[in-house]
């Protein structure tokens, strides 16, 4: 690609990141999510 | 039809429906994005004035187009919210926000790192670009508005309300290049009467486009199941849900 290989490839690399980091804490936030509602379902079933 | 959509409006279908799809539509994004930069990265000659520079397109203009794409859709679904009560609407706007904001991110970032070799510069304050700087704002703004209001409902109206409002820059943005001066070059694809641009450069692109949307939808669902966890934690279909999962 020549001279301007690193603008080509930190384009492609700017992408990936930004949008793996999207897919990443999507499913990150949603299952925290629901351990959180798990966890509490638990405490109203069986309170301690 | 109509049942259909009436359907669609109940939070449990739609939790259902959407967990069915999200791998489908993940499947279609991955392979479409493959093919479209193979093309553009592998196949595709170099541009005749541009060399190999103009390969960034194949990330920069998806981005860009999902950026006005995603933001319309965000206008439309805050309508509906406004006028019909539609929980799920009022959903799609909030969920949607951070995600037009990554695409319009990835559209100015991209933008800029073609436009040091092409112009000679990372930035000029031209039509298109503060326009869609603009954009990044709005986007900007409806996340804030979300994240400030408590109530749910308030925000999710606070939100389609700015939507709604903010839509008047989605053409702004698509036609500044032609009211304009601009360094950003004109439309290319858009004109059907002469194509700009060889098939063999344009398929890879339409690939990627199609890779770009489907992308936004496999996320905008689990967004969405997040955000109708969150409003009806204490209804009796999430508990049944959690439990079958």
């Amino acid at each position: 690609m020549g001279g301007y290989a690193a603008y080509v490839w930190s384009s492609y690399g700017v992408s990936a990141g930004v949008l793996g980091l999207c897919v990443a804490t999507t499913y990150i936030r949603l299952a925290w999510l629901k351990r959180q509602l798990r966890r509490r379902e638990t405490e109203l079933d069986d309170p301690k | 039809m109509y049942r259909w959509f009436h359907q669609l409006g109940s939070p449990p279908y739609f939790y259902r429906l959407a967990r069915r799809l999200e791998p489908w539509l993940a499947i279609a994004a991955l392979l479409l994005i493959a093919w479209g930069v193979y093309g553009g990265l592998v196949k595709a000659p170099p541009d005749y004035q541009q060399g190999e520079a103009f390969r960034i397109i194949y990330v920069h203009v998806p981005s860009a187009w999902l950026s006005l794409f995603v933001y319309t859709a965000m206008a439309v679904a805050g309508a509906v919210a406004l006028v019909w009560r539609m929980k799920l609407a009022e959903v799609f706007v909030t969920a949607a926000a951070p995600l037009g904001a990554a695409f319009t991110f990835l559209a100015l970032v991209t933008g800029s790192i073609w436009g040091k070799p092409m112009w000679g510069t990372w930035w000029v304050w031209d039509a298109r670009l503060t326009s869609e700087l603009i954009l990044l704002f709005l986007y900007l703004g409806v996340i804030a508005l979300n994240a400030a209001i408590e109530d749910r409902r308030s925000a999710a109206r606070a939100c389609a309300l700015l939507a709604l409002v903010g839509v008047i820059n989605v053409p702004i943005v698509h036609y500044s290049v032609e009211w304009w001066n601009t360094l950003h070059q004109g439309p290319t694809i858009t004109r059907f009467d002469r194509p700009a641009m060889a098939p063999e450069m344009l398929w890879p692109l339409l690939w990627c486009a199609l890779g770009f949307n489907f992308l936004f939808f496999w996320l905008q669902l689990p967004r969405m199941r997040y955000e109708l966890l969150q409003r009806e934690a204490r209804s009796r279909w999430v508990a049944r849900e959690l439990g079958s999962e």
